[in-house]
């Protein structure tokens, strides 16, 4: 129950099959398990030991799938750091989870060298591509040298098991400080046994993915895949969408995974003139897809079943629709996964009737051990459940279920903002405004958006004198947040609503607000 | 003088997605690898060509090539209304 397994087994048994393409590039499954095994063993040789976290801050690219088995293969825990995170906040997760060692590339690094002294127990840089020193005092090591080295020394002899941890993922919290999700090797199987179960992957899919490694939507397609002994097109994005309807033609993708956000990307374009006889399945999670998406996107693709989800970092995935559900009820989200249970329950936890709302509760061994270091947060969402020891995980989302079963999404609980398929904390945006000089006031609210879901709008009021345009305001937030936390609006008051005791209200603002 | 084509590109750009500052953009630079744009920005960058410039960008010309730096938009613009001549 090893997740590195998925790799290695699917190595031996189709070694010169291509396992990852991406732009150019083509990879077979013993060209990856290879330099996975030689950076592994690099990794052991540069002082990595058992649960040592390894930070991958790279693109989608072979590279980092590579890093992701290596670290794991050293029995390590990895985390991938979505490429467009700035200085502060990967300061904020190398030093919150004391990441010894950081794999990236030469643009990224410069990005992270002013967060490089604020992460002490950083030992190693691995650095991909052009060699050059970096501004910190840590060693840095050539990637690509040992990706490509001359040996093939095999896997390192020593093994994790299925409870050792394997990843950390980190998620939005509603403090506004990103929480690391601690995954183990059985946590991570079961969700992706679940998944490839009810999915039907086999060794003949083709899985193209535009989604990025740090997202766990992103992570699970080539884990997935190589548990299959699929092929997975990793692309680096959504932002050409002509680029990925080609490449789907060209590598006969059989699975296409969105975030409704790409899904209305795609279906801007004519696609009428194009046949995928290949396209046996799409997915969407992170939000419900419109009802007219839903009709159009049958409509071009007639041959692909389309799987409605629904799941959380915490526990992956919770829930999908069958897909000849989807045209009788197309607002559900379905039933839980295979090898999962769920139950709605009230404020005092008990167990609410169908039709009636309520938190939806997880039981399942694809549940997180919790976040990293954070026990009070953790102790929130994992509570005990039916036996001694266990814990099932509340997941801050409210719900009511059908007669026959079928579970439908109400609302939050908490503020969480969902734009383009990601959670964002308004308090992570808003920590950011109050930081720029001449912000009085700034609160974050989200706005229906056709294309994101929700818009992230920020309202602000100004200290007296102070001269800001929105433009200074969202260059500000685009220096200190990842591309998908930068508000879409801007928007300056006069003062911002505040309750009995004087807190500005989110709730307030966010009141009939609109773009 | 006129504006080219390049500078009402490059002054959109700097406009819309870089909120007004140059940063230090070269003409060269790729909008994908720096991060400049992201999904929905291509696809407001495409309208703002086709209200600006009268030309209408094809499903299939939604490519890294057309559109990822100043000097390729500056390029597919070319193009485009050379076959329109």
């Amino acid at each position: 129950m090893r997740i590195d397994s998925f790799l290695e087994r699917s190595a031996a048994l189709f070694p010169e099959k291509v396992a990852l393409v991406c732009g150019e590039r083509r990879l077979t499954y013993r060209q990856l398990d290879d330099q996975a095994n030689r950076l592994a063993h690099g990794l052991i040789a540069a002082g990595i030991r058992r649960w040592d976290r390894v930070a991958i801050y790279l693109d989608n690219s072979p590279e980092a799938v590579v890093s992701i088995f290596a670290a794991l293969k050293a029995r390590g825990i990895f985390l991938v750091i979505n490429p467009t995170t700035k200085a502060d906040k990967v300061a904020f997760i190398l030093n919150n989870c004391r990441a010894k060692a950081l794999i990236t590339d030469q643009p990224r690094l410069n990005e992270a060298v002013p967060a490089l002294p604020g992460a002490p127990h950083l030992e190693t840089v691995w650095l991909s591509g052009a060699e050059q020193e970096p501004g910190g005092a840590r060693r840095t090591l050539p990637l690509d040298a040992c990706l490509n080295g001359p040996e093939r020394p095999g896997r390192p002899a020593e093994e994790n098991i299925g409870v050792d941890p394997a990843a950390l993922i980190y998620t939005s919290g509603s403090t506004g400080r990103p929480k690391g999700v601690l995954m183990t090797h059985l946590n991570m199987w079961t969700a992706a046994d679940s998944i490839t179960t009810y999915l039907g992957n086999t060794a003949d899919d083709v899985i193209l993915s535009a989604l990025p490694l740090s997202f766990d939507y992103g992570l699970y397609q080539v884990l997935m895949a190589f548990k299959a002994g699929a092929r997975v097109v990793l692309q680096r994005s959504f932002r050409y969408p002509f680029a990925i309807v080609d490449q789907m033609l060209r590598e006969a993708v059989t699975g296409l995974p969105l975030v409704p956000t790409m899904a209305s990307i795609l279906l801007q374009m004519d696609l009428s003139k194009y046949r995928f006889p290949a396209l046996r399945y799409i997915t969407n999670t992170a939000a419900a897809l419109p009802t007219h998406h839903i009709e159009r996107l049958r409509n071009v693709f007639p041959g692909a079943k389309i799987f409605s989800m629904y799941g959380l970092t915490e526990c992956k995935r919770v829930a999908y629709l069958p897909p000849e559900q989807i045209g009788i009820r197309p607002k559900s989200v379905g039933k839980a996964i295979p090898n999962t249970e769920v139950y709605i329950v009230n404020e005092a936890g008990e167990r609410v009737p169908p039709g009636v709302t309520g938190e939806l509760v997880v039981r399942g061994s694809h549940i997180m051990k919790g976040y990293w270091e954070m026990p009070e947060e953790t102790d929130r969402i994992l509570k005990p459940g039916p036996f001694p020891g266990e814990k099932v995980l509340y997941t801050g989302d409210l719900f009511t279920m059908d007669e026959e079963g079928y579970l439908y999404f109400v609302g939050r609980k908490d503020d969480i903002i969902k734009t383009r398929g990601e959670k964002v904390s308004p308090k992570e945006v808003e920590d950011v405004l109050y930081s720029l000089d001449g912000v009085a006031d700034a609160v974050v609210v989200g706005v229906p958006d056709e294309v994101l879901g929700e818009a992230i709008k920020a309202v602000v009021s100004l200290r007296p004198g102070a001269q800001l345009t929105a433009q200074d305001v969202l260059h500000h937030c685009a220096k200190r947040l990842e591309d998908f936390m930068v508000p879409k609006y801007v928007e300056f008051r006069e003062s911002l609503p505040s309750t009995a005791t004087g807190k500005i209200s989110r709730r307030m603002v966010a009141k009939g607000e609109t773009a | 003088m006129q504006a080219t084509e390049r500078e009402i590109l490059r002054q959109f750009v700097i406009e819309n997605f870089l909120f007004g500052r140059e940063n230090g953009l070269r003409d060269s630079d790729s909008f994908l690898e720096n991060g400049i744009i992201d999904s929905t920005g291509v696809l407001e960058l495409v309208g703002f060509l086709e209200r600006r410039f009268g030309i209408a960008v094809a499903d299939d010309e939604l490519v890294q090539e057309n559109l990822d730096s100043i000097e390729n938009l500056t390029r597919f613009l070319a193009q485009k209304e050379r076959h329109a001549a």
